[in-house]
């Protein structure tokens, strides 16, 4: 009951082109998460899907059923903002039942349907609040429980969680995927940070220069970047990209390993380099090293690990794991 | 008193500057209110004293209640002012929304057209606007001023309305909308209490010229029945004699209202209620 499709959307502001032909298929019940650099166009093409913004060509649908002349509040969406937009004038209850009391629900069905949102996100004792009186991440709860309430087909998500503290963060996440399992609704979201895109997915779309560079499970964009692009996008600290030259490798222009897939020794390996730059995070160290025949590296290591700068050591990756791509920055399988 | 952020030398001159200023602004508005109390001798004798017993005198406030209709005059003012600034609010502050919250061809153009009346002055098309008013037999009402006050008030309106509404929220009126209010209630319900305090200002700056204007009235409404105070006020002032305890009284009673309405509109200005709304 919440599946959607978008076939070839395109729309530009003026000469500028900011989408340039999407299609995606969202299945009912599926987390699609929307990634990729400021200003490529994600916010943009959640408008789109709401209806907030005309696509310039292209259709959307939803269920099935063409929306492109369908208003926002028509289309059995819900949408949190990254602001929270709460209304400041009105309470918590109000702001979250402003919408059902829009479509003539009667108070009951209202105060009924606040009261079940407001007791899954812990906000029954602020309901007579106004947006003001309350914290960041309680707004940002309230502008959740808004969009809830309507029970919407398509729950749409721009960046809500960035404005919140690192903890919060954690915790909101948490609720987020227990909503998603708990009301089997279909969301789409919008971040730019990665942990969020791989621990709440069921399918990343990675976006670049308003185009789809990949869709994937988080796993297979981790496992097999279909290009340079992806490959550099998915996984922190970013991919090493080597080019195939130096490491005298034939059939591929450039060779990508992660930094965790690099294994490091004191005594034997395949390339000798100096540290230059050490990070001790506790569950992991991060080296970086200039290496003589690949340039510089970033390494990986799990646990704690006595590197210092200036130390000689040799980096040995693991072949199996390694990426091949074409001139083109495609990948090569 | 002094910390990190003031120095006393600093704060002292600060004083004194508005200090000065305060009293070089009220010092007009005390004359007048001081020598309407006194008789026309004393005015003369010793403009500066305030009234003592042997000086102080009504005889402008009867006059001016006296002579002529000055209720009238007041209620006229009144309502001229009061339904110009109720109508420059609402259509500048839609125009001000249509023109910062959709895209549309010509847009710009649009604006820039709206905002020509802020360096044109109205009284330029004197002659036209009576000609019009003549023609639609509006001459010597009310509807005349209130129609001119509008269109002179709308430039600068819609001028800082729309900057205002610029800075409105985006994902706001998005929520609304997606909760199903109409462009009206978004309009109505959403961005005009959040551009409130630009809404006093406006009101602000435009009240005080359409209440002190004798232009527009002498011109197109100098009628007994539709007088307003600063052009009733005139009719003290002769070519060879001025009776100044009326006109002194007539100008103390005219600062009464337009104070008052000063004082609700700046209580509006300073009451931001944007706080919560986003972030
Ligand atoms: N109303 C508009 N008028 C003109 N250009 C716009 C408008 N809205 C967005 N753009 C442009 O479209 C591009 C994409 O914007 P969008 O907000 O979708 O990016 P985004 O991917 O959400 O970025 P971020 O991650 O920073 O939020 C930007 O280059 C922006 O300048
Ligand atoms: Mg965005």
């Amino acid at each position: 009951m919440g599946s959607l499709q978008l076939q070839s959307i395109r729309k530009s502001f003026g000469n500028q082109d900011v989408l340039k032909g999407i299609d995606l298929d969202v299945k009912d019940g599926e987390f699609v998460i929307f990634v990729g650099p400021s200003g490529c166009g994600k916010s943009t093409l959640l408008r789109v899907i709401a209806g907030l913004e005309d696509a310039s060509s292209g259709s959307v649908r939803i269920d099935g059923k063409e929306v492109s002349a369908v208003p926002p509040a028509k289309r059995g969406i819900a949408m949190v903002f990254q602001s929270y937009a709460l209304y400041p004038h009105l309470t918590v209850k109000d702001n979250m039942g402003l919408g059902l009391k829009q479509v003539g629900e009667t108070k009951a069905v209202i105060d009924q349907r606040v009261a079940k949102a407001s007791a899954m996100l812990s906000l029954d004792p602020y309901l007579a609040r106004r947006p003001s009186e309350m914290s960041g991440g309680q707004r940002q709860r309230v502008a959740i429980g808004r969009a809830i309430v309507r029970e919407p087909k398509l729950f749409l998500f721009d960046e809500p969680l960035s404005n919140l503290d690192a903890a919060l963060r954690v915790q909101t996440r948490l609720e987020i995927a227990g909503l998603h399992r708990r009301l089997k609704a279909t969301m789409i979201y919008v971040t730019h940070d990665q942990v969020e895109a791989m621990t709440l997915a069921d399918k990343i779309v990675v976006l670049n220069a308003g185009q789809v560079e990949q869709v994937g499970s988080p796993m297979e964009l981790y496992n097999k970047p279909t290009n340079l692009f992806v490959a550099g996008f998915i996984g922190s600290p970013q991919m090493n990209f080597i080019s195939a030259e130096k490491l005298g490798q034939s059939g591929a222009k450039t060779i990508g390993i992660r930094p965790e897939h690099i294994a490091l020794s004191r005594e034997a390996g395949e390339w000798k380099g100096k540290v230059i730059h050490v990070e001790h995070l506790g569950a992991d160290t991060i080296v970086y090293l200039e290496a003589e025949t690949t340039g510089l590296l970033t390494v990986r290591l799990f646990g704690e690990h006595a590197y210092a700068p200036d130390d000689i050591v040799h980096a040995t990756p693991d072949t199996v794991l390694m990426h091949r791509f074409d001139a083109e920055g495609r990948a090569i399988s | 008193m002094s910390n990190a952020r003031t120095a006393p030398v600093r704060t002292a001159l600060i004083h004194l500057a508005l200090l000065s200023y305060t009293v070089i602004a009220l010092f007009p508005v005390f004359l007048t209110v001081v020598n309407s109390f006194k008789s026309r001798a004393a005015i003369f004798r010793e403009p500066m004293a305030v009234p003592s017993p042997a000086t102080f005198s009504l005889i402008g406030y009867e006059t001016v209640l006296k002579q002529g209709d000055f209720l009238g005059y007041f209620q006229n003012s009144m309502i001229v002012t009061i339904a110009s600034i109720a109508l420059v609010l609402l259509f500048g502050a839609m125009a001000a929304f249509a023109l910062s919250e959709y895209r549309f061809r010509g847009n710009l153009l649009m604006g820039l057209y709206l905002a020509l009346g802020i360096m044109i002055p109205i009284r330029l098309g004197t002659v036209a606007i009576l000609q019009g008013m003549v023609a639609t037999g509006l001459v010597n009402t009310r509807t005349a001023l209130v129609l001119v006050y509008t269109a002179q008030g709308l430039p600068l309106a819609i001028f800082i309305l729309s900057e205002f509404m610029r800075t409105v929220s985006d994902d706001l009126k998005n929520a609304g909308r997606i909760d199903g209010l109409s462009e009206y209630s978004i309009f109505f319900r959403l961005v005009l209490p959040l551009v409130r305090p630009a809404m006093a200002t406006v009101a602000v700056f435009t009240m005080i010229p359409i209440w002190n204007d004798l232009w527009f009235p002498l011109i197109l409404a100098p009628g007994e029945a539709t007088k307003t105070v600063t052009l009733g006020a005139q009719m003290f002032i002769g070519q060879y004699v001025t009776n100044w305890n009326a006109v002194l009284a007539a100008l103390s009673l005219a600062i009464m209202p337009v104070m008052i309405l000063y004082v609700i509109f700046s209580r509006q200005l300073i009451r931001g209620i944007t706080a919560g709304a986003v972030k």
